[in-house]
């Protein structure tokens, strides 16, 4: 019996990497997947307050901690604010003097599908999570996900009601960046400790700074484009190390979105798409 | 509810609960393992054969609920139930610390094989999360919880009588 089902699961796994992502046993586990969801959903409705209430609980623990770090942080973005608005107006009337043509940015050029999160792997191997909405939503395959906290991966696999998008922790995910201070770019990928991610091929001339913020850099070059639009945020820098005989920097990200507890998200959508549907 | 009827909901639920609850869950840096300490339950109670049927079906709907590979995950949980099924028909029968045991090396056994498929199936998977930053943790926790689960599919699988035994040695005379 054990042969057997080896054997089974073998050629289970044979064929799902050799026939296409709309071959018969890709579809057998969509329909299957999208029979399903109704149970998943309903088990993470079921689960919700539940799991609100032991992140209220874990929260009083350094409430009072994190209300001081607030406060002084909002004191100092309120002064960053005034001096950002006043960026801004400069850029906007520049722009229009230059007729100035730029690339799909966040959030202008983007609506979104928000969801919750119904599964999730049971193992440490993979870092992904499933939603309820799929190309029936709009949601399209490589679409960026995010929360308010920030970038929180792209979707890599879709059905019509459902899709498995890897996160940006995964080892598979990559992401080109920017410092927003320095304009210095750099790809992010996965850090060498739980959430953590790293910030390589950073120029050794440019100074970035602990507690910098990275954010998506959203190029564009002929047909060739990222799939994440600019300026969604990635992280802030945590420290900055270089060897002398590295080429290159290593940033160390900590990002603001808490991968752990991913309870919703956000699937972006290009404007033009939903013009079409 | 007949025998094969109670497996499939314990299993059906668990694996339901371990990808929409569960695996959700970060205690401590690490996640419970709840579908595997259901699944060696169910194997400890009720042999090799039915852990290894358990595991597979118990794999294969956790692939298809986290649209995973098809198959990764079955066939990592039915070695992991005819593991433990083998170990309750042999060494582990009757004993007290047979389900801590099969917890603790199971746990180890799915992750390491678990990390061995996926490297194998070509996924880039990570050495230190999955052998060193998430195992221990989740680990003491399937340590944890494996009682509890043990004694709920204990209540729910009622144990063989010592009759319905297989017979190894009959004694004449």
């Amino acid at each position: 019996m054990l042969g057997f089902l080896v054997v089974l699961a073998l050629a289970l796994i044979t064929i799902s990497f050799r026939e296409s992502e709309d071959g018969p046993l890709h579809d057998a586990q969509a329909a299957a997947a999208s029979a399903l969801q109704p149970l998943t959903v309903a088990m993470e409705r079921v689960a919700q307050p539940f799991r609100d209430a032991y992140g209220w609980t874990a929260a009083l623990f350094d409430a009072r901690a994190e209300a001081e770090r607030l406060r002084a942080e909002k004191e100092q973005l309120q002064q960053q604010v005034i001096q950002n608005e006043s960026a801004l107006q400069s850029l906007v009337d520049l722009k229009k003097l230059l007729t100035y043509v730029d690339g799909p940015t966040f959030p202008e050029d983007y609506t979104y599908v928000a969801t919750s999160v119904t599964a999730r792997p049971a193992n440490a191997f993979e870092q992904v999570i499933v939603l309820p909405v799929g190309s029936d939503n709009g949601v399209e395959l490589d679409a960026p996900v995010v929360t308010g906290d920030g970038l929180v991966g792209r979707v890599t696999h879709l059905t019509a009601d459902t899709s498995r998008v890897t996160l940006l922790t995964d080892e598979s995910s990559a992401v080109s960046a920017v410092d927003l201070r320095t304009k210095a770019p750099g790809i992010v990928k996965h850090g060498q400790t739980g959430d953590s991610l790293i910030m390589s091929r950073v120029r050794k001339e440019d100074v970035v700074k602990v507690r910098d913020e990275i954010v998506t850099s959203g190029w564009r070059s002929g047909p060739l484009a990222s799939l994440y639009p600019k300026n969604i945020l990635v992280g802030r820098v945590t420290s900055v190390g270089q060897a002398q005989t590295d080429l290159y920097q290593r940033v160390q990200i900590k990002p603001d979105v808490d991968f752990s507890s991913l309870d919703a998200v956000a699937v972006l959508v290009p404007r033009r798409t939903v013009a079409r549907r | 509810m007949n025998d094969a009827a109670s497996i499939v909901a314990i299993v059906f639920l668990a694996a339901l609960l371990q990808a929409t609850v569960v695996a959700s869950l970060d205690l401590l840096g690490g996640t419970p393992d709840l579908l595997l300490l259901a699944l060696i339950g169910v194997a400890l109670l009720r042999g090799a054969v039915a852990g290894a049927v358990a595991g597979f079906g118990a794999g294969l709907l956790l692939d298809v609920l986290t649209l995973d590979t098809l198959g990764v995950t079955a066939l990592i949980l039915a070695l992991a139930g005819y593991w433990a099924g083998r170990y309750g028909e042999t060494t582990g029968r009757g004993r007290a610390h047979a389900p801590l045991l099969a917890v603790l090396v199971g746990t180890v056994l799915v992750a390491v094989f678990g990390y061995g498929l996926h490297f194998l199936i070509g996924e880039e998977v990570s050495a230190r999360r999955a052998l060193f930053e998430t195992l221990l943790p989740g680990l003491g926790l399937n340590l944890i919880l494996a009682a509890p689960v043990f004694a709920l599919c204990r209540k729910l699988l009622r144990p063989f009588e010592l009759s319905e035994r297989t017979v190894e040695v009959q004694l004449l005379g």
